[in-house]
């Protein structure tokens, strides 16, 4: 059995190289998703400004000193736009781990024990669905405050329905496998069979998952930030475009390089993801991106 | 039908048990987010009248919510009368607009309905269209074309598509009014009226359309070549039937039922888009609405919205579950 592992295990690696050699679209959208985590990671080296810092050169267009251009408080957009991709990778990143980490035990949990479990937490999954998700984190963060470790958090707490859902379906299915069979005849317990058997092959669906989460939360946390709901003391790129569509009529830069940004990011997100999908379960044909704003 | 053989009810009874079943369901749903509003409101920081008056009331005025919501009796008791003034409609009172929540809601209420059904309009249509003809030509250069687009239309936020048609085709080219529902400085009548509100409306709609197109394309284009694969698709083809009325008139009318539901399962991301899509273009709707309650902490109309707005998904997703057997011949 170890041996079958193995060999999945090889070829799905060698399905993603031979993807994204092929494919040139991923290799474009893993470029693109290199650039902004490296912009992310060196954002203080890379950023020529300070993001917040006010200047009273409002409104300049792109130049050479200011690639991007200026806001209405004369504020870099360029390093908006650096500094915004840090904000935007730290919140999709942690949540999608949090989230995914609560997906995963409650899908694993109810397909695995079944019965009044399986019922009592799926029907806990329906009343989290019911709510749009942008709405449940937008009022949530009305009442209980958007600093961006809040965010992070009520992102979290609404956003690991899907996980859960789709994990359960895996886990019920694997459970009725020859493999999980043998197990439990040789006397393997419970946990040995869930953690030992059935998650390991469960992983290469949650690992595509979250890379897919990752975009989502993304689009909510800037859909926040754009409606007004932020944390001040971080730059990001739903801020910058709920200041700058006020000033929409001054100049296009200020709101066209953060919104272009957020795009390209969730783009090459939604790309690697869809990649990653087809190589690691082939036999997935659709590709399960959620969008919710 | 072979379900049919094997239990000889009758679809009117099992339809009626699914019925009342999904009804049930749907009603405890309601309640208990009605429950959730409850303790959202007595969880958040600071005292709860705030969340239940909204925060530009004086003294006299908490007092008398106070009072009318038991805030000095035991949780269980305010729950109960909570859910007593939602159930009989009553969504309290906004300081901002000096009018019952439920009015101020419902005043808003004609605008994003004009847009999210446009926008629906404009989706299915496009995407329909789109879908087939990708399924017509799987592989194809087209088929390619239409699924990059259907990908740009699913990672770009509603709001930076807002921004660039409203960038490109109200400020570079002119052809639209930038924001707004109508003209305010025209006096306009009649036909003049109503093509106002049409070019005001344009650019809304069609953001949002692009948005909701990219998921019933790539639900149709699937549908499609799953159905075109079928025994009765060759059997036309047979026959002779041209190219145009079996791929419109055959494959479609199948390949459409899951469309349906999709327009019941997405209507929390239509709602969602559509109050990112009134931001970008001042659309007085129930997003501006909501916008202007968030600055002004005008809590009771946002926790009304909220409300609202879930019980409404509910209904659709209790009415799509409903409608799906009715429609599909299948099933019966």
């Amino acid at each position: 059995m170890n041996n079958d592992k193995t060999i999945q295990k090889n070829s799905a690696a060698e399905n993603l190289r031979r993807d994204l050699k092929h494919n040139k679209a991923a290799t474009a959208g893993l470029f693109v998703l290199i650039l902004f985590f490296g912009a992310a990671i060196f954002a203080g080296s890379l950023a020529p400004f300070d993001p917040l810092k006010t200047s009273n050169e409002t409104f300049q267009p792109p130049s050479l000193k200011f690639l991007f251009g200026t806001d209405d408080l004369g504020r870099d957009v360029f390093s908006g736009v650096i500094y915004g991709a840090q904000t935007s990778i730290l919140v999709g990143v942690s949540v999608a781990l949090l989230s995914g980490t609560i997906g995963v035990l409650v899908g694993a949990v109810a397909g695995f024990k079944g019965g009044v479990w399986d019922d009592l937490l799926m029907r806990l999954t329906e009343l989290f669905l019911i709510p749009p998700q942008f709405f449940l984190a937008l009022v949530i963060a009305a009442l209980f405050g958007s600093s961006l470790f809040n965010i992070i958090l009520i992102l979290t707490v609404t956003n690991w329905t899907t996980m859960a859902r789709l994990v359960r379906a895996e886990v019920l299915s694997l459970k009725e496998r020859s493999f999980v069979e043998a197990s439990k005849a040789m006397g393997a317990s419970s946990a040995r069979t869930l953690f030992h058997e059935i998650m390991p092959n469960a992983l290469p669906l949650i690992i595509t998952k979250i890379v897919l989460m990752v975009g989502n939360v993304i689009l909510i946390e800037a859909g926040l930030e754009f409606v007004g709901l932020g944390d001040a003391n971080h730059i990001s790129w739903g801020y910058m475009l709920h200041n700058g569509q006020h000033f929409i009529r001054d100049g296009w830069w200020i709101i066209a390089f953060p919104s272009l940004a957020l795009a390209a990011l969730v783009l090459a997100l939604n790309i690697v993801g869809d990649a990653l999908n087809s190589a690691l379960n082939p036999k997935s044909r659709t590709a399960f991106i959620d969008k919710t704003v | 039908m072979t379900r049919r053989q094997i239990s000889k009810i009758p679809f009117s009874r099992i339809f009626k048990r699914l019925f009342i079943r999904r009804a049930v369901q749907s009603l405890i749903l309601i309640l208990l987010l009605i429950v959730i509003n409850f303790f959202l409101i007595h969880l958040a920081p600071g005292d709860p009248v705030y969340y239940l008056a909204g925060q530009s009331g004086d003294e006299a005025y908490y007092q008398l919510i106070r009072v009318k919501f038991g805030l000095d009796q035991p949780l269980t008791t305010q729950l109960w009368v909570y859910l007593e003034s939602v159930l009989h409609g009553d969504l309290g009172f906004s300081l901002t607009y000096q009018q019952p929540v439920s009015a101020v809601i419902f005043s808003r209420l004609p605008a994003t309905l004009l847009l999210v059904l446009s926008a629906l309009f404009i989706a299915s249509i496009g995407g329909i269209l789109l879908g087939v003809e990708a399924a017509r030509r799987e592989n194809s250069f087209y088929d390619r074309l239409f699924n990059t687009f259907a990908l740009l239309g699913h990672s770009f936020p509603s709001f930076s598509i807002g921004h660039i048609l409203l960038l490109f085709f109200a400020l570079y080219l002119g052809l639209f009014p930038a924001q707004g529902f109508v003209s305010a400085n025209r006096e306009l009548s009649g036909i003049d009226y109503f093509l106002d509100v049409l070019a005001h409306l344009a650019l809304p709609a069609l953001t949002l359309g692009i948005v909701q197109i990219a998921q019933i394309m790539r639900l149709t284009r699937t549908n499609m070549l799953n159905v075109l694969s079928e025994n009765y698709i060759t059997t036309a083809r047979a026959k002779g039937v041209s190219e145009r009325k079996i791929l419109y008139g055959h494959a479609l009318r199948n390949a459409l039922l899951p469309v349906v539901t999709i327009v019941g399962s997405d209507l929390g991301m239509l709602l969602s888009g559509a109050v990112l899509t009134e931001t970008v273009f001042a659309y007085p709707g129930l997003g501006r609405l909501m916008l202007e309650v968030l600055a002004a902490r005008d809590y009771p109309v946002l926790m009304g919205l909220f409300l609202l707005i879930s019980i409404t998904v509910a209904a659709m997703n209790f009415l799509t579950d409903i409608i799906y057997p009715l429609i599909d011949p299948r099933i019966k």
